[in-house]
């Protein structure tokens, strides 16, 4: 499947995939409404990580077998069947952070701020490139085709 | 001095009703014009430190952002402008000499934007260069006096030469004055466009060896990163004597900028300031000048043509005419507008000549004296565009240098400012934050883009004056015409007016 690629040499911090990604998650898919109107409710999700001139954004990593699945106690987190991206069903989520605890890649944040549920990527509802993706100004995140990480890894 | 008399050369305005406090701006800049107010969730801007370089206007997601010229800056008239007074009150406070960065900022006549092409109408046929094969492709290097032929084969024996699929190269920039991604991007973009860059008096990354095949390496005063290795990894040699920014003066990085990579590839301690002397030590007549090229030739077998490049200066024509004589395969020529990473404002501003005479006249000169053959010409000092290209290769250049237009290219916007050493663009820079902003693969893509970009033009133009090669061309100002020129002009330029 296809999965978002990092490339920290060329990520500039300047968290534009942030900003997109908030917009792409809000209702109406508009820069300034969704930060007038919509921030007090919803966040990116992604993590922008920093340590000096290092810095990557961080999104979900799509493991093949994804632990917030199994530990989900219940059943919000499941494979989307159409785009094969690992998603959290927000009508289903109680918020118990589970899937954050075992999360390998620490993708998952809490959204304390209304919903009260595990935030995460979901690939941008299988669009053809995700808003982090297609926003970033210096090539720093790629959409690119990768049949199998853990085998890959291995 | 507590109290500054400058006032900010620049306004931000933001547009509240569209800013949404990402703070994209307050990261970007460099020079910390953008804070963030976390009291009052909003964004306030420093105008006086801003340079004008647009990096915080091109990144903001809503476009809240525009920086303008301060219009009413100085009490400024035709006589004292706004940069002189500017540079008072700032000589007054600091007591130093003013630097500057890029090419000549006065308004001096471009010669270039005064000549006209031909077309071909009726009694001469224009080509298609869509249907029909233009040729672009350009030799550099000493032509043999004559071509001796034995049983259908050359026996003449040719110099060794330079081939371009495109006449124009990027000049010399040094790793040190810019980035490596910068370095990069130009060497990633030569060898996919049949062309060279040139090292600047930096030296050679080790990273970047693998591109020599498409690389100039020079030898400049301060002899920085020069070793047999260096010299033998590349196409071809230069020696800078000059530099159109700053003609008869040295170079000086600052010792914040040699880290430890660039102090690796310059050979000199981290930390000490790059200091290149003014002339070179050991040239200091015409003889020594031609020791120096055969000491090159010899270090490298004779297989690679050496070039030498000065600024464009009032007598140009006999020491370009020296400079061959001297035994020089390639000769480059930087005219006043020619860019800098530093320069003292009014050297930059006041030192030299115009690319295009300098051009004519040495051109002429060499044919006068019969000796145009044994030394290609090349020159440099703002070409912009794919018409000044071919504007000077048919005022009698062989290929052009480009070096301004590539930084733009890569998104430099023109702030002056890179002697700062606070590129926002990642350019002019060694800051680690900094030079990240420029992704060598985004870079040297976007170069390649201009280089082909351009030819397409070239290619057009040709076909419109009914050549197919751009041999053809080479020198021929009788498809040059001058408009709103003097006599004096016209003769040195030897162009004909429009109408004549």
């Amino acid at each position: 499947m296809k999965r978002i690629v990092i490339h920290e040499e060329h990520c500039i911090g300047c968290r534009l995939c942030e900003v997109h990604c908030l917009v792409q998650h809000s209702s109406s898919r508009d820069v300034i409404k969704a930060y007038r109107r919509e921030r007090a409710l919803i966040m990116p999700r992604l993590i922008v990580e920093e340590s000096g001139p290092l810095s990557f954004a961080l999104q979900c990593r799509q493991c093949d077998e994804p632990s917030c699945l199994e530990a989900c106690i219940s059943g919000a987190m499941h494979r989307d069947e159409r785009t094969g991206a690992v998603v959290c069903d927000e009508s289903r989520c109680v918020g118990c952070w589970m899937c954050i605890m075992v999360c390998p890649a620490g993708a998952i944040r809490q959204n304390l701020l209304g919903t009260h549920i595990a935030s995460k990527c979901d690939l941008c509802y299988g669009a053809e490139e995700p808003a982090c993706v297609a926003n970033c100004p210096n090539g720093a995140l790629t959409y690119e085709d990768i049949p199998d990480q853990e085998e890959g890894a291995a | 001095m507590v109290l500054s008399y400058t006032m900010p050369a620049f306004v931000i305005e933001r547009d509240l009703s569209r800013c949404i406090s990402c703070q994209v701006c307050v990261r970007q800049c460099a020079n910390d014009v953008h804070v963030y107010d976390i009291e009052d969730d909003c964004v306030h801007s420093q105008d006086a430190q801003c340079v004008g370089c647009h990096r915080c206007v091109t990144l903001c997601p809503t476009h809240a952002l525009s920086v303008q010229r301060n219009p009413l800056a100085f009490r400024a008239h035709a006589n004292w402008s706004d940069q002189a007074l500017r540079n008072i009150y700032r000589q007054a406070e600091s007591g130093g000499m003013l630097l500057t960065g890029m090419g000549c900022d006065q308004p001096y006549r471009i010669y270039w934007d005064h000549m006209l092409l031909n077309a071909s109408q009726v009694t001469n046929p224009s080509i298609d260069p869509m249907r029909e094969p233009m040729e672009l492709t350009t030799y550099l290097g000493a032509k043999p006096e004559r071509v001796a032929f034995s049983d259908g084969r050359v026996e003449t024996e040719v110099a060794p030469q330079l081939r371009l699929d495109v006449p124009i190269m990027f000049s010399a920039m040094s790793y040190g004055s810019i980035s490596f991604n910068a370095c990069e991007s130009l060497a990633r973009a030569s060898r996919e466009a049949g062309t060279f860059y040139n090292t600047g008096e930096g030296g050679l990354h080790p990273a970047l060896y693998q591109y020599g095949a498409n690389t100039i390496a020079q030898v400049a005063s301060g002899r920085f990163g020069v070793h047999l290795e260096y010299l033998n990894a590349v196409a071809a040699l230069e020696i800078k004597i000059g530099q159109g920014a700053k003609p008869g003066i040295g170079g000086h990085l600052p010792g914040e900028k040699v880290t430890p990579d660039i102090s690796a590839t310059r050979m000199i301690p981290v930390g000490t300031d790059a200091l290149s002397p003014a002339p070179h030590h050991d040239i200091y007549s015409i003889e020594d000048l031609r020791q120096l090229i055969y000491a090159l030739k010899e270090a490298t077998g004779y297989a690679k043509p050496v070039s030498v490049k000065v600024a464009a200066v009032h007598n140009i024509a006999p020491i370009a005419s020296g400079i061959v004589r001297a035994g020089a395969d390639i000769v480059a020529i930087d005219g006043l507008r020619g860019g800098t990473g530093a320069a003292p404002t009014q050297v930059r501003n006041n030192v030299g000549i115009p690319i295009e005479l300098a051009l004519a006249a040495v051109d002429q000169r060499l044919r006068d004296e019969g000796i145009r053959h044994r030394a290609s010409l090349v020159v440099a000092g703002s070409i912009r565009s794919s018409a000044d290209v071919i504007k000077a290769i048919a005022l009698g250049a062989d290929a052009v240098y480009v070096a301004t237009s590539a930084l733009v290219a890569m998104g430099c916007h023109l702030c002056q400012n890179c002697y700062t050493g606070k590129c926002n663009w990642g350019i002019a820079t060694q800051d680690p934050y900094l030079t990240k902003r420029l992704n060598s693969d985004l870079g040297a893509q976007r170069l390649t883009n201009l280089l082909r970009a351009w030819s397409l033009e070239i290619k057009e133009m040709m076909g419109g004056m009914g050549l197919n090669a751009i041999e053809s061309l080479r020198g021929h100002r009788d498809h040059l015409r001058g408009v709103g020129l003097n006599q004096v002009e016209l003769d040195t330029l030897g162009i004909r007016a429009a109408g004549q």
